[in-house]
């Protein structure tokens, strides 16, 4: 793929914008990764090459940083990346039955677009969720106590334009290329929304207040 | 019964919109700050410092000594970095204490900022948590808009410019100089110390590298006296802190305690391991930290009663697995994850977790010896105290633990020729959902 002209100009200002933050140049090539991710998708050549003549550096030195991190990709994923999470809390508790099955379910390699393009998949390891185990991610956004049939569920509708809201997250599932916007630093207008605390988030709370328990009450 | 949990940092959790700057402020939210610009930056540090305040992050440096640290007066910019890139297995505290209460690291940021004389700050988080970020963005707005951030806040003549950068997928980052490296735009590998960031960290300039966690406790601390915080908790690890019970127990959550507190007395409030199982092994404080077993329930969970029981503190990950676990296959699941993470910078680290993932693959499937439990605990010394950073030492945890309490188990693998637990027994949701 092949960044036009008018994206190149339009990558060029927020490019701007974003070094704008940084005392050093060099510390804006994450964001840049994503916004260049943000445009085509994954990370292309002509991705690595912009983010070089936007910083300076060699096209080698910009390669050699994207490859050291998971969420850049070199091919495009699907519109809804889906990420289940399998380090050993959520794997324990059904994340490897959810990833085996959504493995079946997609009949899809890991980070390979469904033929309509609409989702893809990999295992991620935690997601910081654990109470809310087993955790299954959408473009970053959390999918929490998931089941197999609640995975296959989601991502069926994923694929027919009916997008379940998060769990816990923004209101409207964004996808794959707004999302990098995001991560880039350009928010959406989605931060005041969504259910963020679910009942693990509150456990502790409830019963500190059903008690009366307070910090003072304890000295 | 008296007192167990202290919600301080959750405890306005519950409000809808906890998250917005005016409901913070309703709260008491920012008095810390006023009070705070009203103090020499000396006595801010001197107040954290007798809180007693020790990171929340795992490693429980005390957060004072570290302010302490920065060189005043040598004419370079000085760098706050605020540790976001939650990602230790099991640890999910700072991901719903930034959903739901930015403004108290806000806060808290600008507090540490002042006292450490830092013009820029930036809250470095993890690009996984989409939500997360457009929260902090929109926190980081609201406080320039209200004047708490940007030039000459509160007419103070004070300072400060925060950016939230997200990260892209790396634990190492974690680790607070590949947090660095990764923040000037590199691979996220970690860096020798000495020096360490106080004296060279963020672009060579003197550097304080805090958790999400112990930033939030600042302004209670400022608020309501060192005194306060200091009353709570044990001898040396003091004030309170989140504990995230997760996995077979019945209400798994965030529980805001005093150090200190048992598991036996956070599940009894979380009603128990799940309903007819029992407990077998637990982490205190994520995957990097040895595994305790039943024995430990009344272990006091301070860095203290934690060291001595052979384990670490933590992040106070408290992964609880029940009887239908598998310790081989967790293990295994763990040691894929510091594999697949280790950044490769030193040798012990990136070649030791392939040759230990590779043996518990051959040892789950009921192929190993029992010599291969020997070699396992051979390659873990290899890595342990030899590795570049702590990645390595934290990646052994859970494979010398795992054989000091369940050896047997592991040869029982051998002997019925693979894993002698069903794996569908650990699942927490029913039968029929899987297909």
């Amino acid at each position: 793929m092949a960044l036009s002209e008018e994206a190149r100009a339009r990558l060029a200002q927020q490019a701007a914008e974003i070094i704008g933050r940084y005392p050093r140049s060099r510390s804006a090539l994450l964001p840049l990764l994503h916004l260049v991710q943000s445009e085509e998708g994954y990370v292309s050549a002509d991705g690595i090459e912009f983010c070089a003549q936007q910083l300076g550096l060699t096209e080698a030195d910009v390669t050699g940083v994207l490859s050291f991190y998971t969420m850049y990709k070199q091919k495009p994923v699907g519109e809804y990346h889906v990420g289940v999470c399998t380090n050993t809390l959520c794997a324990v508790m059904g994340g490897d039955v959810i990833l085996a099955d959504l493995r079946e379910h997609l009949g899809v390699g890991v980070d390979e677009p469904t033929e309509d393009g609409k989702v893809s998949y990999e295992h991620v390891e935690c997601n910081a969720a654990c109470d809310y185990a087993p955790v299954v991610m959408v473009n970053w956004e959390f999918f929490d106590n998931m089941t197999p049939a609640k995975t296959r569920d989601l991502v069926d509708g994923l694929r027919t334009g009916m997008a379940k809201a998060p769990s816990r997250g923004a209101p409207r599932l964004c996808t794959w290329k707004q999302a990098s916007q995001i991560l880039a630093g350009f928010p959406d207008d989605q931060a005041t929304g969504g259910h963020t605390a679910g009942e693990p988030t509150l456990a502790g709370l409830r019963i500190a207040k059903e008690q009366g328990w307070t910090p003072g009450s304890s000295e | 019964m008296s007192t167990i949990l202290t919600p301080a940092l959750t405890a306005d959790w519950d409000e809808p919109t906890s998250f917005e700057l005016a409901t913070y402020e309703r709260n008491g939210g920012y008095r810390a700050l006023r009070s705070a610009l009203a103090t020499p930056p000396d006595q801010i540090i001197q107040m954290v410092k007798e809180s007693g305040l020790r990171g929340r992050g795992g490693a429980g440096f005390p957060t004072g000594n570290k302010w302490g640290f920065i060189p005043q007066g040598d004419g370079k910019p000085h760098y706050l970095v605020v540790n976001a890139d939650e990602s230790e297995p099991g640890t999910c505290k700072d991901i719903p204490l930034m959903l739901a209460n930015p403004q108290a690291l806000i806060e808290g940021a600008i507090i540490a900022a002042y006292a450490i004389r830092a013009s820029h700050a930036f809250i470095y988080v993890r690009g996984e948590v989409l939500h997360v970020v457009r929260r902090l963005h929109h926190a980081v707005a609201e406080a320039y808009q209200a004047g708490y951030i940007g030039k000459n806040i509160l007419g103070s003549g004070f300072d400060l410019e925060v950016v939230v950068h997200a990260g892209a997928g790396a634990y190492e980052c974690g680790e607070e100089t590949a947090l660095l490296e990764s923040l000037e735009g590199k691979r996220g590998q970690p860096r020798l110390k000495p020096p360490f960031p106080a004296i060279a960290g963020l672009y060579a300039s003197p550097t304080v590298v805090n958790n999400v966690e112990s930033i939030a406790s600042v302004p209670s601390i400022v608020g309501n006296g060192a005194a306060a915080f200091a009353a709570l908790g044990t001898e040396r690890s003091k004030g309170f802190g989140i504990f995230s019970l997760s996995g077979h127990v019945t209400t798994p959550g965030q529980y805001e305690a005093p150090l200190g507190v048992t598991l036996r007395q956070l599940l009894e409030l979380a009603g128990g391991v799940r309903a007819g199982h029992r407990l077998k092994f637990w982490t205190p404080g994520g995957s990097s930290t040895p595994i305790f077993t039943d024995e430990h329930l009344d272990v006091p969970l301070d860095f203290e009663g934690v060291g001595a029981a052979g384990s670490m503190l933590g992040t106070r990950a408290l992964q609880i697995f029940d009887e239908t676990t598998c310790i081989v296959r967790a293990t295994l699941r763990w040691m894929e994850f510091y594999q697949h993470e280790s950044c490769g910078k030193c040798t012990p680290c990136r070649e030791g977790t392939y040759w230990i993932v590779q043996l518990l693959e051959g040892l789950e499937k009921g192929q190993g010896s029992d010599a291969d439990l020997d070699k396992l605990l051979d390659i873990c010394d290899n890595i342990l105290g030899r590795a570049f950073c702590p990645f390595g030492d934290g990646a052994v945890s859970p494979v010398q633990s795992a054989i000091k309490y369940f050896r047997d188990e592991f040869i029982e693998h051998r002997k019925y020729g693979g894993c002698p637990l069903d794996p569908a027994a650990s699942v927490l949701f029913a039968e029929e959902s899987v297909r």
